[in-house]
């Protein structure tokens, strides 16, 4: 389709959704400390419209109709918020995930101190990752790229602590590296074809360029490439993500699901398929070496996630390789492939911020912060255990899960993309995934705990009723069914995998 | 050589010495005299270039210039006598703190 | 409208004097209601030659060149804009404390200086741009003197360099009348080609504003005077004063005939510029107190306009639609959103550092540990500046490098790109080391010292502009149109 095809229509919908997290955001900075009743309903109100304007749009975006608002940014240069197809799926995700992790994060952070200036950075943490989501152009999305990185350093520095502030310093060092390399390829690509709005199946200008100019076409790909691939975490530009593990549990849940690495991959779909287009790209010949890439991030992150006896170091590890099926998905050209990597930045959002939210449970209630520690928690925390293990199997493909449906279509789209040497990779990756995974799993359900383990309890946590707050319990079990139901429905219409199928489509005319 | 050549040349060789002086010393007072030169220096290149431009009736805007310029110097040079007194004036505490 | 002209340099000159005169109380309330009034007319000002164009008025009976004629296009609205929102702003801030005002002297000296700094951008002629560069100089120079004994000999140094970049211009002015008979900039524009006169001129003019400027390596004097100045001194200096000298280059290098003619020097400027950008940030990276750090910043800063000429003088001799007079148009607009950004964040900056440094007893970084918590408003101020200075996104200096950086792809001098974000990097650097320092909070409350109570407006003023330096980054069009009304280089497409 091309774009002449598509009513636009201007809107101020999308400025609405990005002020629903702005809003907020801005206010609760002015909030004292005690006005504990007031910030919720600022967090939860802004969350909640968020998600029904997302499910208010979906319908007739999938119709054909594009709503869209634009402000002059610099003479030729617009700031454009675009509701589509590709873009609703991401702030669909983000909505959904802010509004799970504010529950989480309320009870997390309960008495604790500095909660407004943790909530103001988190609601602009998610206002970035919508403005991502929607942004109809590179300046834009460069935009809120930049604004992500600044918005989430309070939050990995938020305890203060000497390592947190490492670890802030260690991810802001590489994410503002990563984004000026961003800015470097953008100002590029404008100054060689003028301002590039994204465009299923690509742009018509940057056509011309790959043709008439295929090194250059080449270089500022790269480079655009570059800036995103730090966020992305692809091999060897991943450095950051375990080290930026020091932040609070609900920062890393959102980081890993939602907010920083997919801000990566959701721009190299943008790259890939929205601005030089698979076709395009692939006679540049720049996928096969970002399909290799991918590879290579995939099996690395598995081989090192073994490693980690720490449970949020092994979560992080397993994102860096998890992360990267997106990456594999939309550099094959098929329509299946890139299905497959599409839903996978859903998919694999709902099942890692269910394990992040696990992790964050054990480590809360019962401090618990190892896997060596892990056996027979099961009997203890029985809930929070389903919901692991529900996430872990998914993870690990099983069918009939979510993670299941990504790999099989990915698998079915190397075949028709004449690239079937990459089942193998999903296959070793698969049985990596396992041998990481299933011993957690065993140890929660099957082990006894070791003679003589005290679990610490610590007093304010103490809820002889239930297993752990409710206010923490909900958000992994509610995560935990999604993950499981988006396997299980993945056939039904509007679920994630139709959705993606539908973008996978538009991108391939 | 005409006598605005002469003069010409002067104010610039006034210009340049006042500023090497003015860079090269560290004593205040030394600097603000170093200043003055170069002052000079400036305004007699504008009184010459107001002399060569016509010997028998001078420009007379460049010479309200040169006026102008003058109250401004003296202005400027007053202004630095009163802080290098002050300024020599702490130094000498220090010093005499310090003994 | 040309009495607004004569208004905005002879009001706050009057209120000078009568704030001499007024005791301290009384002298404070008159010097905070100017302010206020000078802010709001040089809005209007915007306003109206954004609206109806070019304005121009001469003071007194006199004609040019005797009579001092005041001229306004879009870059001295713009600069005057800059002034009078910031120094209202850093008004307010003085009226919060005696110590950050520095003494009874503050509001006479500073209105002298806003005084000439409004003359520097509404000079018509070469030699009222003169007298005004004067009253600059002297009243910056007796506002650094209110910082005690201590910023004295900074002070001093200051003097002589101010009035040493005074005379080179001088004397190039004199070169100028030599050769084309008039001391109105435009008049002198349009009589005569370039030549080696015009260049040696140009590059006497342009050395003595760079020396006031603090250009690389012109600028060992800036650090000592920015940072020992009081707290309400500070960003007036660093925001606006190295500004005015700057707008005289501007002013020289696209009014007078021959900038195109001397390439090399610009070329050369531009090659200091971009060294001082990453030569000053990297010292600025080493500092161990705040008000030292924020002060190499603005030597970094600096650099960046500079490559306005490198980018630009090409542009003058091109062809209307040549990629040069594109770019020219783009570094023009690129280096007008710095300049305004600039202004803002490193007043903002400044004002904060001041806040920080009252409140704790000292700018010492080691001393500021655990502001991030204790004082949340003032630390966001000095990250939102130090985002906005580095011109991330969405910021007003991230629109501005934007176009350099356009404007260098453009121009085919790619070479300056590096150089723009490697700047952007270095600045972030420094600021995030800075609130590292705040951040960093001791386990035990008694580490910490006592914090001194500050004035509320000590904390809002500060935080008003940082925010407006963040929001103008989106909204930019009018500013950027603004400064296009009058300009040789037309208007971007």
């Amino acid at each position: 389709m091309t774009p002449g095809e598509v009513p636009v229509q201007n809107d101020l919908v999308p400025l609405v959704m990005l002020l629903a997290s702005l809003t907020p955001a801005v206010l609760i900075f002015f909030l004292r400390e005690e006005q504990v009743r007031l910030r919720t309903v600022l967090n939860l109100g802004g969350a909640l419209a968020k998600v029904g304007l997302v499910i208010w749009l979906v319908p007739p975006v999938v119709g054909g109709t594009r709503l869209e608002w634009r402000s002059t940014l610099v003479p030729g240069i617009d700031l454009v918020l675009r509701a589509e197809p590709l873009s609703l799926f991401f702030a669909g995700l983000s909505a959904v995930l802010w509004l799970v992790t504010t529950v989480f994060a309320i009870g997390y952070f309960e008495q604790a101190p500095h909660r407004s200036r943790f909530f103001g950075f988190f609601s602009l943490c998610v206002t970035a990752s919508t403005g991502i989501a929607l942004s109809g152009n590179w300046v834009t999305f460069l935009i809120f790229y930049e604004l992500l990185t600044l918005a989430t350093y309070p939050l990995v520095a938020h305890r203060q602590t000497p390592e947190a502030l490492a670890g802030a310093r260690t991810y802001l060092a590489y994410t503002l590296t990563g984004g000026v390399v961003l800015l470097l390829g953008v100002a590029w690509l404008t100054s060689l074809v003028g301002p590039v709005e994204f465009t299923d199946g690509g742009v018509e200008e940057v056509a011309r360029l790959a043709q008439e100019q295929p090194v250059v076409a080449t270089l500022v790909f790269g480079t655009i490439l570059t800036g995103l691939a730090v966020k992305a975490a692809l091999v060897p530009l991943h450095g950051w993500l375990p080290k930026a593990m020091v932040a609070p549990a609900p920062v890393s849940a959102l980081l890993h699901a939602v907010a920083v690495v997919k801000a990566g991959v959701f721009g190299i779909v943008r790259l890939v398929h929205h601005t030089y287009g698979p076709e395009v790209a692939q006679a540049l010949g720049v996928l096969l070496p970002l399909m290799l890439l991918a590879c290579v991030t995939i099996v690395y992150g598995s081989v090192r996630a073994l490693r980690q006896d720490s449970i949020k170091g092994r979560l992080a590890y397993s994102t860096v390789s998890q992360v990267a099926y997106v990456t594999l998905g939309v550099s094959m050209v098929s329509v299946l492939a890139t299905t497959g990597g599409v839903v996978h930045i859903v998919h694999q959002g709902l099942m890692k911020i269910t394990l992040f939210f696990c992790a964050g449970l054990f480590a809360e209630v019962l401090s618990l912060h190892k896997v060596s520690e892990l056996p027979g928690v099961g009997r203890r925390m029985p809930l929070t255990s389903a919901a692991f293990t529900v996430a872990a199997l998914g993870m690990i493909g099983l069918p009939p899960m979510a993670g299941f449906v990504s790999k099989w279509q990915l698998g079915l789209g190397s075949i028709e993309a004449g690239q079937s040497w990459v089942v193998v990779v999903l296959v070793l990756s698969s049985l990596l995934n396992a041998a990481y995974f299933l011993p957690v799993v065993y140890a929660l359900w099957l082990r006894t705990p070791e003679e003589g383990v005290q679990w610490h309890v610590e007093q304010r946590r103490e809820r002889p009723a239930v297993e752990a707050p409710k206010a923490l319990l909900l958000p992994a079990v509610v995560t935990a069914v999604l993950a499981l139901a988006a396997g299980l429905l993945a056939a039904a219409p509007y679920a994630p995998l139709d959705m993606a199928r539908f973008i996978a489509e538009l991108s391939y005319g | 050589m005409t006598d605005g050549d002469v003069f010409l040349l002067l104010g610039v060789g006034l210009a340049v010495l006042g500023t090497v002086r003015l860079v090269l010393t560290g004593d205040h007072l030394r600097r603000v005299v170093a200043l003055n030169v170069a002052g000079s220096g400036v305004l007699m290149v504008l009184v010459a270039v107001a002399y060569r431009s016509n010997p028998e009736e001078p420009d007379s805007v460049l010479h309200a210039l040169v006026l102008t310029g003058i109250v401004i110097t003296v202005s400027v040079t007053g202004l630095a006598l009163a802080m290098v007194r002050r300024v020599e004036r702490d130094e000498q505490d220090r010093q005499a703190s310090h003994e | 409208m040309s009495d607004l002209l004569a208004a905005l340099v002879l009001v706050p000159l009057g209120a000078a004097v009568v704030t001499a005169l007024l005791p301290a109380r009384a002298a404070g309330r008159v010097g905070l209601v100017v302010a206020l009034a000078l802010g709001a007319g040089s809005v209007l000002l915007a306003l109206e030659v954004g609206s109806s164009g070019v304005l121009e008025a001469a003071l007194g009976d006199w004609s040019i060149p005797l009579g001092i004629g005041l001229r306004a296009d879009g870059l001295s609205a713009l600069m005057v804009l800059l002034t009078g929102v910031v120094g209202a702003f850093v008004s307010v801030y003085a009226s919060g404390s005696a110590a950050a005002r520095g003494g009874a002297l503050f509001w006479p000296v500073w209105l002298v200086l806003w005084a000439g700094l409004n003359a520097v951008y509404l000079a018509a002629d070469l030699f009222n741009t003169y007298v005004a560069l004067e009253l600059v100089g002297l009243g910056a120079v007796g506002l650094v003197a209110l910082g005690g004994p201590a910023a004295l000999a900074a002070a001093l140094r200051y003097l002589f360099v101010a009035v040493l970049g005074s005379l080179a211009y001088l004397l190039g002015v004199g070169l100028v009348y030599a050769e084309t008979a008039t001391l109105d900039i435009a008049t002198a524009g349009q009589r005569l080609e370039g030549g080696v006169v015009m260049v040696t001129a140009l590059s006497l003019m342009t050395v003595g504003m760079a020396l006031k400027t603090a250009l690389f390596p012109l600028h060992a004097w800036l650090p000592p005077a920015h940072s020992g100045a009081p707290a309400a001194v500070s960003p007036l200096l660093s925001a606006l004063v190295v500004k005015a000298s700057f707008y005289v280059v501007v002013r020289l290098w696209f009014g007078l005939p021959g900038a195109d003619g001397a390439m090399a020097v610009a070329t050369l400027v531009g090659v200091l510029g971009a060294v001082g950008v990453v030569w000053a940030a990297v010292v600025a990276l080493r500092q161990t107190h705040l008000k030292r750090m924020v002060a190499y910043s603005t030597v970094a800063q600096v650099g960046y306009l500079f490559l306005l000429l490198p980018l630009a003088v090409p542009g003058l001799a091109a062809p209307a639609g040549a990629a040069e007079a594109d770019a020219a148009r783009l570094a023009w607009s690129g280096v007008a959103a710095l300049v305004v950004a600039h202004g803002l964040a490193k007043s903002a900056m400044f004002m904060s550092a001041g806040t920080l440094a009252r409140a704790h007893g000292s700018d010492r970084l080691d001393d500021l540990h655990g502001a991030v918590t204790r004082m949340p408003a003032v630390a966001m101020t000095f990250a939102l500046s130090g985002v906005c200075l580095a011109g991330l996104p969405p910021t007003l200096a991230f629109v501005g490098k934007w176009q350099l950086v356009q404007a260098a792809l453009a121009a085919g001098q790619w070479w300056w790109v590096p150089v723009l974000l490697v700047g952007g990097l270095l600045t972030f650097a420094y600021t995030a080391a800075g609130l590292r320092a705040m951040f960093d909070e001791p386990q035990r409350a008694d580490e910490l010292v006592e914090l001194r109570p500050v004035a509320r407006r000590m904390v809002v003023a500060p935080l008003v502009l940082a925010v407006l330096a963040v929001a103008l980054g989106l909204r930019s069009v009018e500013l950027l149109a603004l400064v296009e009304v009058g300009s040789v280089l037309g208007s971007l497409p």
